[in-house]
């Protein structure tokens, strides 16, 4: 199996590709359209700012290249938000995979929310043998609202997607790489789809 | 619901976990990433290492420990010590860091802050302040503890937050090494007057102390070193006893 994470310069995605060594599977990062293309599984990890990661997608065309492909895509934390139509953060459009708006946090809140919340109404084969209310690791400022594509929610000041799912996209706002064994899990699942 | 966060602290020196009594006499506990490795399996929430030497040494990253740890463990970790660029922070980052945390730089160039959230996001920025409590005031200090600043914590940790700061690791100095339990009283000041995650620490001697940094000090996390490496206090103990004190844990 081709595993394929997206290198854009974004984040620690590093710890994706070890966690999918754990895994007993190799990853490779590339930012190359053809390796992109001709991967089994795409995970789209993110972490950092909006804006300035849709920047570095945007120099390469990737932000493109994305939203075309056939084969399960993952984005993970700042990839899922990126995947949506758009983001408060910086007020700029994402890839319009999902369309949905993604919200900053209610002021009256500690952001971002750092921390390991639990994982409910668990909607999709991405968490086959995972327990409702299972703790995953969550480092973020804005949040993707409850709609008809939430395939998981976590509570931190109300309801919202923790997982999201359209055809071949997926997208979870937590760190499966850093979620322990549940996190673990939850790769798994993804790379058996 | 978000719970409440076990941090055990590895201070670093020379690649070796140590942890000094009120930040000199260092005693060594062993290698980090095989304690690293421990800790996560025993269910602590995070990691933080810190470079005891870094600053005063000058030296720059632990990118190959960071890495190390990345590739064996999987929980979230922080890393801090003479991290003073943005360039210092791609590379812990880029190896597998999930945070950084940045203490005497940030005092010295608080314009350092700001460039860290622009370039990666406040939320893998954590300002570390060291404090001791001095004619009434709290009074921000510099190279592990040793050089005194004219900044007073509430103020300092007010302007990290407006600059970008993610969240705040505040260790008093008076209470570093006790074992007589955190500083609750300016936790729960600091918790109360920002809107960022608080990290107690420096103090913690017995379960009720981690209880007291939650309920009376308001943190929304406590971290700890000697008391877990020499097993005075086991992890998934503390999670059942704060547990059963209705703290929020994941167990």
């Amino acid at each position: 199996m081709k595993i394929v994470i997206i290198d854009y310069g974004a984040g620690n995605i590093q710890s994706v590709q070890f966690a999918i060594e754990r895994l007993g599977y190799t990853a490779i990062l590339s930012s190359d359209p053809n390796e992109i293309i001709t991967a089994d599984k795409v995970i789209f990890p993110g972490v950092g700012q909006a804006e300035s990661a849709l920047k570095k997608l945007q120099e390469q065309e990737l932000d493109v290249l994305i939203p075309t492909l056939k084969q399960p895509v993952l984005g993970i934390c700042l990839g899922m938000q990126l995947l949506c139509a758009s983001t408060e953060e910086g007020n700029v459009k994402g890839l319009g995979v999902f369309d949905l708006a993604v919200k900053r946090f209610d002021q009256h809140l500690k952001v971002p929310q750092i921390g390991w919340n639990q994982i409910q109404d668990l909607k999709s084969s991405l968490f086959t043998g995972v327990a409702t209310d299972s703790f995953v690791y969550l480092v973020h400022s804005y949040f993707v609202p409850q709609s008809e594509h939430t395939i998981c929610s976590s509570n931190y000041g109300g309801l919202y997607s923790t997982g999201i799912q359209r055809d071949n996209f997926y997208g979870v706002q937590f760190h499966p790489e850093k979620s322990s064994s549940v996190g673990a899990k939850i790769l798994a699942n993804f790379l058996a789809l | 619901m978000l719970t409440k966060r076990i941090i055990p602290c590895l201070d670093i020196k020379n690649g070796r976990t140590v942890k000094g009594v009120n930040f000199v006499d260092l005693r060594d506990a062993g290698d980090p990433v095989e304690l690293a490795a421990i800790y996560a399996q025993t269910g602590a929430d995070e990691l933080v290492f810190l470079d005891i030497s870094a600053t005063e040494e000058r030296r720059k990253t632990l990118a190959n420990l960071v890495k190390n740890v990345a590739r064996q463990v999987d929980i979230p970790f922080t890393v801090g010590g003479g991290i003073s660029s943005v360039a210092d922070v791609a590379i812990l980052l880029h190896n597998g860091a999930d945070k950084v945390s940045v203490n005497s730089s940030a005092v010295k160039h608080p314009d350092l802050i700001c460039e860290l959230s622009k370039n990666f996001g406040n939320q893998c920025i954590t300002v570390a302040i060291d404090a001791k409590f001095i004619n009434n005031e709290w009074v921000v200090h510099l190279v592990g503890g040793k050089v005194p600043t004219e900044y007073k914590l509430f103020d300092w940790a007010k302007e990290a937050q407006e600059r970008g700061a993610g969240e705040i690791l505040f260790t008093s100095m008076d209470n570093d090494g006790t074992k007589d339990g955190f500083a609750n009283q300016a936790l729960a000041k600091l918790s109360e007057t920002l809107h960022i995650p608080i990290i107690a620490s420096g103090g913690a001697g017995t379960m009720e102390h981690f209880k007291d940094a939650f309920v009376l000090g308001k943190a929304d996390a406590a971290l700890a070193a000697s008391v877990f490496h020499f097993k005075e206090i086991a992890i998934p103990e503390l999670k059942d006893y704060l547990y059963r004190h209705g703290i929020d844990m994941r167990r």
